[in-house]
């Protein structure tokens, strides 16, 4: 089995958000980038099938030269070898359709995506992709075991999950849940060392035109502060919350 | 040249998203001087939506579709914005929604934006504001494309009744081929779901273990809201990972969000932060979670809930 984990390259989750150029752009100073926890989730679980399945892993971004030390991590942690596709991603779209490009020339059965990327939470990604070359689609996936070209997969739903059969090739949009938490990996000396030796390969893009973009940024109005009610007047709370937030 | 909208049902009734986005629909109808047609799958009550602004309904029944299936459901949207020569296609942020989505909007060739919590500031170009960063930003974002599809935040919008009313049409769009099965649903009935509710208890690791939840099941079941959780309680098992709200979790996007127990680290935070009213009950005055709280009891919760749910349940008979 082919296997390929799209990693989406993102701040870390405790970033402070700003912009710059007249709140045009994200502005990067300071902020540490990622594996995008929802696609680490989905490298775990590829890793399992490489060890328990034989399975090749490869990883791929669609991104700057800025993504490759988090393209090295994921090879650090175990994926075979890397590939970068040599452009800004600016929108869902055009990502999906350079990914397209990747998967059917490389050929692969299984893509692993993630639920969304936690910058711009589009969430589009994976189903585009899956449309895109034609294979099957599972989102919110907490669950997935391929046997042949059969795969049966759990997914999340609104207040429980839900178990579904499908085949290969397939794409899914992996989230947590999807392996154990105590099961993710940092990676160790050695992995580092030969993450060092195995390919990144840098291709061009095929050039998607972008559908959508963003003009500007705004950050939400700072809050009040809080009204703190003493424990032993909880009626005080409840009046509060009937006539002043009008939510109960 | 209608906007088309698809409206969520479960069990043959529609759901509370369904009329929001038809009330979204309904106000870029409007500005674009057109009328709003909404697809139904399986509904009884679809002449409702003419209350929030529908003029017509195209109404399916067939039992292929009783169950969720993304592809089969993008392809029947497809075929009804085609028919009726949709620009623009809202659908809501429920996780069904969101599955889809991505689908329809390939078939359509339509420039996707979603969690989009406000109708667009201009039509042309169109522009609409999504938030981005996990709530931590809003982005102004461009559609370029012939067709728009859009979709729209839980309660972002609210409902707005037009008072108008809507001729149902039957619809029988052919049914794709879809290479992914349903076999099993695990899901507790009767419960109110956290993507459906209004308001949303939920618990940290302060209320110390699972044998502790009736204190939240018994105010939520009070309040008619959701249950939900901090990560650390679902990745030690305590409740189930579909109760995990934050960034790594279920977005929360309710009226009033309820944490008794979490000390609101900034990933909780991140995932809950377009809640409207948020109300923070912890033994810690310093918990990061009052800054970013509308009410606050600093009190424990093993003192403070029992007596909240006491009083309003109280409050609840009074006021029914
Ligand atoms: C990549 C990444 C992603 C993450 N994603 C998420 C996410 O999606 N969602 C999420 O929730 N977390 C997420 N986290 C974890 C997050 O950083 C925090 O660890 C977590 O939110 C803390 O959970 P908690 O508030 O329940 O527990 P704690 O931090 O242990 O807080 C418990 C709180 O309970 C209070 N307390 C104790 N006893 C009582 C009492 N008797 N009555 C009232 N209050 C009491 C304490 O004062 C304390 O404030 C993520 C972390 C990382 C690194
Ligand atoms: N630039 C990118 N390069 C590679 N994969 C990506 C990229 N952007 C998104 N993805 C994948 O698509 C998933 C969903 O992303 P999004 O649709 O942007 O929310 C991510 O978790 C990644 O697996």
């Amino acid at each position: 089995m082919k296997i390929l984990v799209c990693i989406s390259h993102v701040p870390d989750t405790t970033s402070k958000i700003n912009f710059t150029d007249g709140d045009t752009k994200f502005d990067t100073n300071g902020v540490q980038y990622v594996i995008n926890p929802n696609d680490e989730f989905g490298l775990t679980r590829a890793m399992w099938f490489k060890e328990k399945q034989g399975a090749s892993v490869d990883v791929v971004n669609v991104g700057g030269p800025e993504t490759e030390p988090t393209l090295r991590k994921a090879l650090a942690i175990g994926a075979d070898s890397a590939i970068r596709v040599n452009t800004a991603a600016t929108d869902g779209y055009a990502v999906a359709k350079e990914l397209a490009n990747v998967v059917t020339s490389g050929g692969y059965d299984l893509v692993i995506a993630g639920r969304e990327s936690i910058d711009y939470n589009g969430g589009m990604v994976p189903g585009m992709l899956s449309a895109l070359t034609g294979a099957n689609f599972v989102a919110n996936c907490i669950g997935l075991e391929v046997d042949g070209t059969s795969a049966k997969a759990v997914r999340e739903i609104d207040g429980g999950k839900e178990t579904v059969a499908t085949s290969l090739p397939l794409v899914i949009g992996g989230q947590k849940g999807l392996v154990e938490e105590s099961d993710l990996r940092i990676p160790n000396m050695r992995g580092i060392m030969m993450a060092r030796k195995k390919p990144l390969n840098v291709v061009e893009p095929t050039g998607a035109n972008a559908e959508t973009a963003a003009s500007s940024f705004e950050k939400p109005a700072p809050k009040g502060a809080v009204k703190l009610v003493e424990p032993d007047n909880i009626d005080e709370l409840i009046n509060l919350l009937h006539n002043e937030a009008k939510v109960i | 040249m209608s906007i088309l909208v698809y409206t969520e049902s479960e069990n043959g009734k529609l759901k509370k998203g369904a009329f929001e986005c038809v009330s979204y629909a309904k106000a870029i109808a409007d500005e674009m001087g057109t009328g709003v047609t909404a697809v139904t799958i399986n509904a009884e009550d679809a002449g409702t939506l003419g209350n929030y602004g529908a003029s017509k309904v195209l109404a399916i029944s067939n039992g292929d579709l009783d169950k969720f299936n993304a592809k089969k459901y993008a392809s029947v949207l497809e075929q009804a914005a085609k028919q009726e020569g949709s620009k623009v296609v809202v659908v809501s942020s429920s996780a069904d929604s969101k599955y889809l989505a991505p689908l329809l909007a390939v078939g359509l060739e339509a420039g996707y934006v979603s969690n989009v919590v406000e109708k667009p500031s201009s039509l042309s170009p169109f522009t609409v504001k999504r938030t981005a960063f996990t709530n931590k930003a809003f982005a102004n974002t461009e559609i370029n494309t012939d067709v728009k599809l859009v979709g729209v935040s839980n309660n972002s919008f609210g409902l707005v009744e037009s008072g108008g009313s809507a001729s149902v049409e039957d619809f029988s769009p052919s049914i794709a081929e879809s290479g992914v099965t349903v076999e099993s649903v695990d899901k507790v009935a009767g419960k109110v779901t956290i993507a459906d509710a209004d308001i949303v208890v939920s618990g940290g690791r302060g209320l110390k273990g699972p044998e502790n939840w009736g204190l939240v099941e018994n105010l939520a079941e009070v309040l008619g809201a959701a249950t939900a959780c901090s990560k650390p309680v679902s990745d030690l098992g305590w409740r189930s990972h579909s109760e995990h709200v934050g960034q790594t979790g279920k977005p929360v996007a309710t009226n009033l969000y309820i944490a008794i127990g979490i000390s609101g680290a900034i990933q909780h935070l991140a995932g809950i932060s377009a809640s409207k009213v948020k109300v923070v009950i912890n033994t810690d005055p310093e918990a990061p979670f009052f800054k970013a709280a509308d009410y606050g009891i600093v009190g424990d919760a093993f003192e403070v809930i029992p007596v909240l749910t006491e009083k309003l349940k109280a409050f609840k008979a009074q006021n029914a």
